[in-house]
């Protein structure tokens, strides 16, 4: 089934506003999850047809409460007939606010963001749930973008949605005490869908860039919501900077071309534009963060109109900025590459060797990946040989495979 | 990340057990089943048939070779797999190591490879 451009659109934005205003008149948010989606298919199929009403939003609204009604009327009726206790005051948790009638007004799409990014979850449920509840995407076509059988998919989205219940969350902001820890997880969450869909190449699964996307369109709706927040933001920049190069990124077959060999013609200079303006305004007033200082390495890239133009010493001083405030051993290992690519290839073999002897990305690919790329430029084909064989090896990504396979080729062993 | 669990065993010696020791083993298997597509984790698998019903193929110079399975008499075969997503590889092995065929055979833990990737 196609569903028009702008009824999808209009759609996939309505759908957390809508789900925000059920559940703050009945509770149950795992039960009126289900009937907004049934809603949405509804008007997906009946507006084309019939045409749009006059309020899309009350009318979703109106339909998922008819859904959620009968359902709850199923629900209490099987109960009866089980002869349990005749009212369970525990039944409805995340209960609605009386206070609040459907909340014409509200725009709940962050309370429901926080409500799919809960602790409860793990990562991969807070992911499945946010594209559904937030995202408006139907189990299938989440399923199809995280390359699992949609019963697979189902089964995830479900037991987030318990997890939700057992935790007892309620349908509302996080308190000032747990906001920032709250927010992190949404926007880590974001990340996560950005990067699945950046990660994908061309080939059989065309559905997976889209999630780029959806990230960057659910990163814009949270900028809306908290236009201050500088992280915010800066997720939102980084997004962008990173997509703008994506036409780029690779060539025939899938195959990957790395930053230095890209055809910086084909990057979306639009893109660049609005991720450059974000970060710039973010760096004058916010307190940093990392999502900011990762955008404002991208930024660099971005103004470079050439590899050889980059200005490394730049991207080495932010990474060491990125190193003190969100210290981890893969930024280590970028920082290692652009301060090689400042001073010197040694310079950056030194700092391998710091996380060689630290341990925790043992065994990574991209550590051997990267280490093969040094030697190569100190002048050690046979070592870098080596390591781009080792990292092949190691790596579990098929183009980054076939990538280093064919910069080993490219060197002399030492048997030659 | 999806790991690719391989079974491997000798059908002879669960042949030779009693059926009440056959049903106890294929509940494990079911119930372990339950709890992996439950936690959203189970991707797919399939059992095999018993390997004397193979068929080996080679092509060599353009000439094609297919000869029946040989494995009658091999001790571990490959009885089947099952593809999980887990967070980490220490959880794949985990779950490998609560399949019976583990106890008394052996069971391979096989990370999948993927089309995505990150340019250098």
């Amino acid at each position: 089934m196609t569903v028009p451009a702008a009824t999808g659109d209009l759609l996939r934005e309505l759908a957390p506003q809508v789900l925000g205003a059920v559940v703050r008149r009945y509770g149950h948010f795992d039960l009126c999850e289900d009937a907004v989606q049934e809603a949405l298919l509804a008007a997906s199929v009946q507006w084309p047809r019939d045409g749009q009403p006059a309020s899309p939003r009350a009318w979703l609204i109106t339909v998922a409460s008819r859904r959620l009604t009968d359902q709850l009327r199923a629900e209490s009726a099987r109960r009866d007939r089980e002869a349990t206790a005749a009212l369970d005051p525990a039944a409805a948790p995340v209960a609605p606010d009386p206070a609040e009638e459907l909340g014409q007004d509200q725009d709940d799409t962050l309370t429901v963001l926080f409500l799919c990014c809960h602790p409860a979850l793990s990562g991969p449920s807070q992911v499945a749930l946010t594209l559904r509840a937030v995202g408006g995407l139907t189990t299938a076509e989440i399923a199809r973008a995280f390359l699992v059988p949609e019963a697979t998919m189902a089964q995830r989205i479900s037991r987030a949605k318990q997890s939700v219940k057992a935790a007892g969350a309620r349908f509302s902001l996080p308190g000032p005490g747990e906001w920032d820890g709250r927010l992190d997880a949404v926007l880590h969450v974001l990340y996560l869908i950005f990067n699945e869909g950046y990660t994908a190449t061309s080939g059989p699964d065309l559905n997976r860039p889209e999630l780029t996307a959806e990230a960057i369109r659910l990163a814009r709706a949270v900028r809306r919501l908290l236009p201050d927040d500088g992280e915010v933001t800066g997720l939102l920049a980084l997004m962008l900077l990173t997509e703008a190069r994506r036409p780029a990124r690779t060539g025939p077959g899938g195959a990957l071309i790395p930053l230095a060999e890209q055809d910086r013609s084909r990057w979306d200079q639009a893109a660049i534009a609005e991720g450059t303006a974000l970060i710039t305004g973010a760096l004058a007033g916010a307190p940093l963060g990392p999502y900011q200082v990762q955008a404002a390495i991208a930024a660099v890239h971005a103004e470079a109109g050439a590899a050889d133009d980059t200005d490394w010493p730049q991207v080495a001083a932010l990474y060491g900025v990125l190193d003190r405030i969100a210290p981890s051993p893969m930024v280590t290992l970028n920082r290692a590459v652009a301060v090689a690519m400042a001073q010197g290839p040694q310079a950056g073999l030194d700092l391998l060797a710091a996380l060689d002897a630290d341990g925790r990305l043992a065994g990574h690919h991209r550590l051997a990946a990267v280490r093969a790329h040094l030697l190569e430029q100190a002048g050690q084909p046979a070592a870098a040989r080596d390591a781009y064989t080792e990292a092949a090896r190691l790596t579990t990504s098929l183009p980054e495979q076939r990538y280093l396979t064919a910069r080993a080729a490219r060197l002399p062993d030492r048997t030659e | 990340m999806k790991y690719m669990l391989l079974i491997y065993n000798n059908p002879a010696t669960y042949q030779a057990w009693s059926e009440e020791a056959r049903n106890a083993l294929f509940g494990e298997v079911d119930a372990l089943m339950k709890e992996l597509t439950e936690s959203g984790e189970l991707v797919g698998g399939e059992a095999l048939a018993d390997a004397s019903n193979a068929v080996i193929v080679r092509v060599r110079d353009g000439v094609r070779a297919a000869t029946d399975g040989p494995y009658a008499e091999a001790k571990e075969q490959l009885a089947g797999y099952l593809t999980v997503e887990c967070e980490t590889r220490e959880r794949a092995v985990e779950i490998a190591a609560r399949w019976p065929d583990a106890r008394y055979f052996t069971m391979e833990v096989r990370a999948v490879m993927n089309s995505s990737g990150t340019e250098m």
